[in-house]
């Protein structure tokens, strides 16, 4: 049994080839960005309220000061970067957080289809061979856990208030309102992860796909057919939501790094 | 001249053979197969109907593509490209390009019909639904029946499983009466179950060859597993079912 056994003539390939390609690409620089426990905060040193953060390293557990580029520890939720943490592993506080949005996007229906055929080849592609599994289970053994997706929906709406936060804080500068590019930057971010997530299965079972009857027993429309439907409508962009979401988290947090390490000129308002 | 390449044979083997023919201006495949019946082999085997893709009979695999032949055109096709034409792989061939699609209406057999409750008719004794209720399940009345997403879908074609999974065709016939107002069949467990729901990786290879443009995944599947989720794998709603005795949060 040959993998890729076809008789297309299309080029089939070129669609499971640019999104292993692509996401690959994003797991390789967030794994690298999220080790490197720098350089993830900007406030041109004005300190008070107000400044640019790497949405991968929100929200800031413990904060360790004494990394370039870190945030003041009022950011921190739980202060100081805890003595206990083990030296070999980078006291970065993206470590802490990274499994929340990555769970969500690892088991999001969509990337479960972009994966299933990329990576797992189960299949590659329509109608042609991917790997042949004797005893081909789906998602009802080893895969069982992506029933629990909803769970991680909640994790990322938790975020989407967060990030939304952080967009707040990257209109000030030592309390001073302004505007930024990094400003703009970081307050599409979180739009951009609220059309993926609003727009998410789980979210339109649960706003009202669940019901049988949206009208039932009065005869008239309830709010849930409302919200339905606006769920519907976003979720039929679902992959697109998808990839720029996670194409502009990780610009993002370029862009806070190459402004905090001085590579580039944040251009804004505020003057310094 | 163009050439095609149509498989000739049945159950026991068989191998492509080459036709050329004339071809003329906004013809399609269907139209391409008869006039090599008509001129060169009298004796080729295809299905068809209402050359309108509207009866779902026509269904083949053209250039390794699930399609309709009556509704897939020739210029779609390159000049100089050869037009490969093979029946559907999942089923069982019976000559040239007819396959014995009869394991689906086996399926069919398999749903329990709708179920409405008599108590529910108005004094006319008519059944009455508001459209935004039934707006879902009309997407899925546009099924014809032509088997594409049967016969792509990997489970029945690759991973020989037509024993666990009753196939993205009868999914929506299933999320139909699921989802339908007026049904009072607890169908959930059936559709986890005995149909199959979890085998269906949501690899969307369905939904990609409907020539009806039904969201067999997105809007049947999905729906359906997230249901199933409701009833057998959310912890916090099997912890409130069993503390509050409730069927449903
Ligand atoms: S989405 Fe599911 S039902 Fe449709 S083809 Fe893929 S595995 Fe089969
Ligand atoms: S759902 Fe679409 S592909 Fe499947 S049988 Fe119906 S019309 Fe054909
Ligand atoms: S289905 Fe994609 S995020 Fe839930
Ligand atoms: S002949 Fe009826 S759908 Fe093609």
């Amino acid at each position: 049994m040959i993998i890729g056994k076809t008789n297309r003539t299309d080029n089939w390939w070129f669609e499971p080839l640019w999104t292993g390609i692509g996401f690959f690409a994003f797991v390789i620089y967030t794994t690298w960005a999220m080790l490197q426990a720098n350089y993830y905060w900007w406030d041109a040193g004005a300190n008070g309220f107000g400044g640019y953060l790497s949405p991968f390293y929100s929200p800031l557990i413990f904060i360790n000061p004494l990394a370039q580029g870190s945030a003041p520890m009022d950011h921190s939720w739980f202060g100081f970067w805890p003595e206990w943490w083990p030296s070999l592993i980078p006291a970065s506080p993206a470590i802490l957080i990274l499994a929340g949005p990555l769970s969500f996007r690892m088991t999001c229906y969509y990337y479960r289809k972009f994966y299933y055929r990329a990576y797992f080849m189960s299949p590659v592609a329509c109608a042609v061979k991917g790997v042949s599994q004797k005893h081909y289970k789906g998602e009802t053994a080893l895969l069982i856990f992506q029933n629990l997706h909803r769970y991680t929906l909640y994790i990322a709406l938790g975020f989407v208030v967060i990030l939304s936060y952080d967009a707040i804080l990257g209109f000030f500068r030592n309390g001073q309102l302004g505007i930024g590019v990094g400003s703009i930057i970081l307050l599409i971010n979180p739009i951009l992860l609220a059309g993926y997530a609003f727009g998410c299965h789980a979210f339109r079972h649960l706003s009202g796909g669940k019901l049988d009857c949206f009208s039932c027993p009065s005869g008239k429309q309830k709010i849930r057919y409302k919200l339905w439907k606006g769920v519907s409508w976003l979720n039929g962009e679902h992959m697109l939501w998808a990839w720029a979401s996670m194409i502009w988290v990780a610009f993002a947090d370029i862009y806070v790094r190459m402004v905090a390490m001085g590579n580039w000129t944040d251009f804004n308002t505020w003057g310094y | 001249m163009r050439n095609f390449r149509i498989f000739r044979g049945d159950k026991s083997g068989g191998k492509m053979l080459d036709y050329q023919i004339e071809v003329d201006k906004g013809m399609v495949v269907l139209d391409a197969i008869h006039r090599i019946q008509t001129e060169q082999a009298n004796d080729l085997a295809v299905r068809w109907n209402c050359k309108a893709g509207k009866c779902g009979s026509c269904s083949v695999e053209i250039n390794g593509i699930p399609k309709l032949s009556c509704m897939t055109r020739m210029n779609e096709y390159g000049p100089e490209e050869t037009v490969s034409i093979r029946p559907l792989k999942t089923f069982p061939i019976m000559k040239d390009l007819v396959t014995d699609v009869l394991w689906n209406y086996e399926q069919n057999k398999k749903i329990v019909p709708f179920t409405p409750d008599p108590n529910l008719k108005n004094k006319n004794g008519d059944y009455v639904m508001m459209q935004e209720d039934i707006d879902r399940i009309q997407e899925f009345r546009k099924c014809i029946e032509c088997f594409l997403c049967q016969n792509v879908c990997h489970i029945l074609r690759d991973q020989g499983k037509k024993d666990k999974f009753v196939g993205p065709r009868f999914m929506i016939q299933l999320a139909g009466l699921e989802m339908h107002p007026l049904d009072t069949q607890d169908r959930i467990p059936a559709i986890k179950e005995k149909f199959g729901s979890g085998m269906c990786n949501i690899t969307r290879c369905c939904t990609d060859v409907c020539p009806e443009h039904i969201q067999i995944t997105d809007n049947a599947i999905i729906p359906l597993k997230e249901r199933v989720v409701d009833r057998f794998y959310d912890p916090v709603i099997w912890l409130w079912r069993k503390l509050f005795r409730r069927k449903s949060v």
